[in-house]
């Protein structure tokens, strides 16, 4: 997947992403990381065609996403946007039923194929014993692990998350991340954004840094997150200590009397 | 693994209890349909009943259930589903249960539209006030799709409040026109209680090409309504085309309300009605929601008829109040139950 | 969101309060002055003040001067009422044209115009002044009463809840009225339409004092409460860490909210729009972050004078005939548009 010059503005307003580049690593984790206000959802909404570009282009296989049609974007690419609202009374399996849409025919019966589809992505989330439990009964980690069921049922090659672990406590969130990171490793190119430097450092195959819409670096997480970094582009005083090979950050407290 | 949830009421049915459960909707309907043309200010038994229908001698008995009973039956039939129908895909694209073409302006937008068109002249037979019907309709559709897709006004209290200050404003409209002359009051008071009575097969017969194009509109939105309820970005993650999915949804609630408004005038409520029953009864699947919301709003209208006639006695009470005194409660069940955001 | 900034909203709020309360009056005045016998305006003053000629006394205290003053009564009550229930519910459209209390105070009005009426006879006399008027207060306080008592949800009651409840609550009552327009005669039907329109025609001085008595007692004790529906505005919780009593609060406001428009709504029909539009206009020319109740009660006088003004006169003006006009035409007319805007402005986002 392949970003180029891409620029992307909501109405009249200021762009808020800016002439930006990316090569994104096929088979690859890459997280993408930023300060508030950075630009960082809307460059995966850029990605995913929820926003069209005011310049530049997406490839996706060397193909323009924009000018795809939308069926054949569904079984290429899945997105799971941040804080999806859940149905009432939907069962774990049917939310995760509803990403077949794209391969389903106009009459849309349920095919073998779509079944398997629909068990592996239970499978990989480990909520194949919930499959039948209404999804809003279920815990918050839960719940979002349901979502990346649907988007993995979606069986596509590349995965769009945007903030899969926000409002989750760390527990649930390192779930989720254990299962993204498990797409991964499948072959599949994912990228995610997250809020959480440490949990991206801890995941993630690629780290993208964004600051004010643009990239401010990108590379081996180990590699970009430096002292230097988390300064000049979040304005955060910390440490970075290394834990497993990966990073992790430590604020420098100020602590009063 | 973390700790499982509560243990959960089950959900969901099998494929075969569901249709099941579709056939024993149809079959209600039938009771409820034998009912109305068997009892009323006079009750006739099944024999009575059966010699009506295939023999016809012209006999009392005959004629109150061929040329009475059974047509306002099969008008409240028709509509019923019509409406039904219109108030279930409402809710599937406002995401909001109280959501149906009454409480929310739609059938008001629609009633403005005829009044005015009948003021104006340009409205004479029902087919006229059907197209009349269906501006009004869909420019009020329009308006409330719009107002469910962002801003402050998509939440459920801000979109309700917004259906019925467009409702109100719509039906000031409406009396000011009719305040204008004795006959437009007299007859249009009667056409806007909402009502069965004096529609013969001949009505049904005119609006039946728009309801049965709305109905295939709606089965074909119903699919594309299961993903909508997953909210637009995901929808549009999933490949559908928002725009066709919203256009189509658009178009059908317009039609089965004008067909709807044009026969019967404006009830409301009972989209609200079949709506939350479907959906008590079919959970979140489209595809068997919304053909069963029809079967729903079938019955409820039908018995709704029934109920005034048998309580009405010399009168009757007309099919809209009986419905109107039912749905309230109804509304606030709801209501209470916070199972207001879909 | 706009910052309450207390020292300059004082002085926009009086200026223009005082301004509408000045252009109610210049209307007012203007308003006893025409009609078919058109009087000068210094004669009009001249018997307000206690002189003048007998016929011209007759004319304007007896006629006229009952129509106006009902309608500033009237289009303050309903102002202040639309205000309180903006405020209390945190949405602009929250009225009570559209939450019951107007629609049970139509019910109850057109069932003794309906009811009482008989076959092509005419409710007349004492049982149309005062039983018309009291059916309508008895009609809005049961709806409220009913609406109150279904929100109320394991000892809370939640602002969204008894707005969603009020709407279902008038769209019944609404089935009722339509029930009863046709159970009359047409003539009653015509009578009971007519009321449900909203009109200050022949408006005598019994009239006028419920709606005074609700105002002159009402108004003020709602404007105590000013402190408090600054801090209401800010949510909940944070007005009860700030010392609010949010719960009693709430009551007792709603419960003025309710009478004030329960009375109004029984002196002149329900007039649409006055109680959802003038907050708003307030609102947005005070520039603060709620209706402010004075001028909102200032604007809502002018409001209803001046629509009363246009529908007793326009009809001659445009030289169409004779025929007055119910206000409650004017105001939706005026209304209509603006509630329009407003939705479309809840659509942005604001």
């Amino acid at each position: 997947m392949h970003v180029e010059n891409l620029t992307l503005a909501y109405g009249a307003d200021a762009p808020v992403v800016t002439g930006l580049t990316l090569e994104v690593p096929t088979g690859q984790l890459t997280a993408v990381v930023g300060p508030n206000g950075s630009g960082k959802s809307t460059l995966l909404r850029g990605m995913s065609r929820l926003l069209t570009p005011q310049t530049g282009q997406v490839l996706l296989d060397g193909k323009d996403i924009h000018k795809l049609p939308a069926r054949e974007l569904a079984r290429k690419l899945g997105v799971l946007p941040q804080g999806p609202v859940t149905p009432e009374g939907i069962t774990a399996a049917e939310l995760v039923s509803r990403g077949r849409h794209p391969h389903r025919g106009l009459f849309g019966r349920l095919t073998a194929e779509d079944d398997a589809a629909i068990d592996e992505a239970l499978a990989a989330v480990e909520l194949t014993e919930l499959r039948e439990r209404s999804v809003d009964q279920l815990s918050g980690g839960q719940r979002q692990r349901v979502w990346i069921a649907m988007v993995l049922a979606q069986g596509t090659q590349h995965l769009l998350l945007d903030e899969p672990t926000t409002y989750l406590d760390l527990a649930h969130a390192v779930d989720v991340m254990n299962v993204v990171h498990a797409a991964a490793t499948t072959g599949r190119t994912v990228v995610t954004v997250l809020h959480d430097l440490t949990l991206a450092a801890q995941y993630a195959d690629n780290l993208v840094v964004m600051g004010e819409g643009r990239i401010a670096a990108q590379g081996r997480p180990v590699d970009v997150l430096t002292e230097e970094l988390l300064d000049d582009v979040f304005g955060l005083q910390a440490t970075v200590v290394e834990v497993g090979g990966a990073p992790v950050v430590v604020p420098d407290r100020r602590l009063a009397g | 693994m973390r700790s499982a949830a509560p243990a959960a009421r089950p959900v969901a049915a099998p494929p075969v209890r569901r249709t099941v459960a579709l056939l024993i909707l149809v079959a209600v309907l039938v009771l409820a349909f034998a009912a109305s043309l068997a009892l009323g200010s006079r009750w006739l038994g099944p024999g009575a009943l059966w010699h009506a229908l295939t023999a016809n001698s012209g006999s009392d008995a005959d004629v109150i259930v061929r040329n009475l009973r059974f047509p306002r039956t099969v008008v409240a039939a028709l509509i019923g589903i019509c409406l039904g129908i219109a108030g279930a895909l409402m809710q599937g694209h406002t995401r909001n249960a109280l959501a149906e073409p009454g409480i929310f302006g739609v059938s008001a937008g629609a009633a403005f539209a005829v009044v005015l068109g009948l003021q104006v002249g340009l409205v004479e037979s029902v087919s006229s006030t059907v197209w009349a019907a269906l501006v009004g309709a869909l420019l009020a559709t329009f308006g409330v799709q719009r107002m469910a897709s962002r801003g402050t006004g998509a939440s459920p209290v801000g979109l309700a409040l917004t259906g019925a200050a467009v409702a109100a404003m719509l039906g000031a409209a409406t009396s000011a026109i009719v305040l204008l002359d004795a006959d437009t009051l007299d007859s249009y008071r009667f056409w806007a209680v909402g009502s069965v009575a004096g529609r013969g097969l001949d009505v049904a017969a005119q609006v039946l090409p728009f309801a049965v194009v709305g109905l295939l509109l709606a089965l074909v939105n119903a699919r594309d309504l299961d993903l909508l309820a997953l909210g637009d970005d995901v929808a549009a993650g999933l490949g559908l085309s928002i725009r066709r999915a919203r256009l189509v949804g658009l178009a059908s609630i317009g039609l089965l309300t004008a067909a709807g408004v044009a026969a019967c005038g404006p009830i409301g409520f009972l989209g609200l009605l079949a709506g939350h029953v479907a959906r008590r009864m079919f959970g979140a699947r489209n595809s068997w929601l919304i053909p069963a919301a029809g079967l729903i709003g079938a019955t409820s209208l039908v018995l709704a008829d029934l109920v005034g006639r048998l309580v009405g006695g010399a009168g009757e009470v007309q099919a809209g109040v009986v419905l109107g005194i039912v749905g309230a409660p109804l509304f606030v069940i709801v209501v209470r139950r916070r199972a207001v955001a879909l | 969101m706009l910052k309450p900034n207390p020292s300059k909203v004082n002085s926009r709020t009086i200026v223009l309060s005082v301004l509408f309360a000045a252009l109610a009056i210049v209307v007012a005045l203007i308003s006893l002055s025409v009609g078919t016998t058109k009087l000068p305006v210094s004669d009009v003053v001249e018997v307000l003040l206690g002189g003048g000629r007998r016929g011209t006394r007759l004319v304007v205290l007896e006629l006229r001067l009952p129509r106006v003053a009902t309608g500033l009564l009237v289009g303050i009550a309903f102002a202040v009422s639309g205000a309180l229930l903006q405020t209390l519910s945190r949405n602009a459209l929250a009225s009570p044209d559209i939450v019951g209390v107007n629609s049970g105070a139509s019910a109850g009005a057109v069932a003794v115009i309906v009811l009482a009426g008989t076959g092509g006879g005419n409710i007349s006399g004492v049982a149309a002044k005062v039983g018309i008027p009291l059916a309508a207060v008895l009609g809005g306080l049961l709806a409220t009463l009913i609406v109150g008592a279904l929100s109320i949800q394991r000892g809370v009651v939640d602002a969204g809840r008894v707005v969603l409840i009020g709407v279902g609550i008038a769209a019944a009552a609404n089935s009722l009225v339509a029930w009863l327009l046709v159970i009359g005669d047409v003539n009653d039907a015509g009578r009971a339409a007519a009321w449900l329109a909203g009109s200050l025609n022949a408006r005598a001085w019994s009239d006028a004092v419920p709606v005074l008595l609700a105002v002159v007692l009402l108004v003020p004790v709602a404007m105590m409460f000013n402190r408090d529906l600054s801090a209401l505005v800010l949510g909940d919780d944070v007005a009860s860490s700030l010392g609010v009593r949010v719960a009693r609060v709430r009551l007792a406001l709603l419960i003025i909210a309710t009478v004030l428009a329960a009375m109004a709504t029984a002196g002149a029909g329900p007039i649409a729009f006055v109680a959802l539009v003038a907050p708003q206009i307030a609102q947005r020319l005070t520039r603060m972050e709620r209706p402010p109740l004075l001028t909102t009660a200032m604007l809502g006088a002018l409001f209803v004078v001046l629509a009363d003004l246009v529908a007793r006169n326009g009809l001659q003006w445009l030289q169409v005939g004779p025929y007055e006009l119910p206000v409650g035409v004017v105001t939706a007319a005026a209304g209509a548009p603006y509630l329009l805007h407003l939705i479309g402005r809840q659509q942005k986002g604001r």
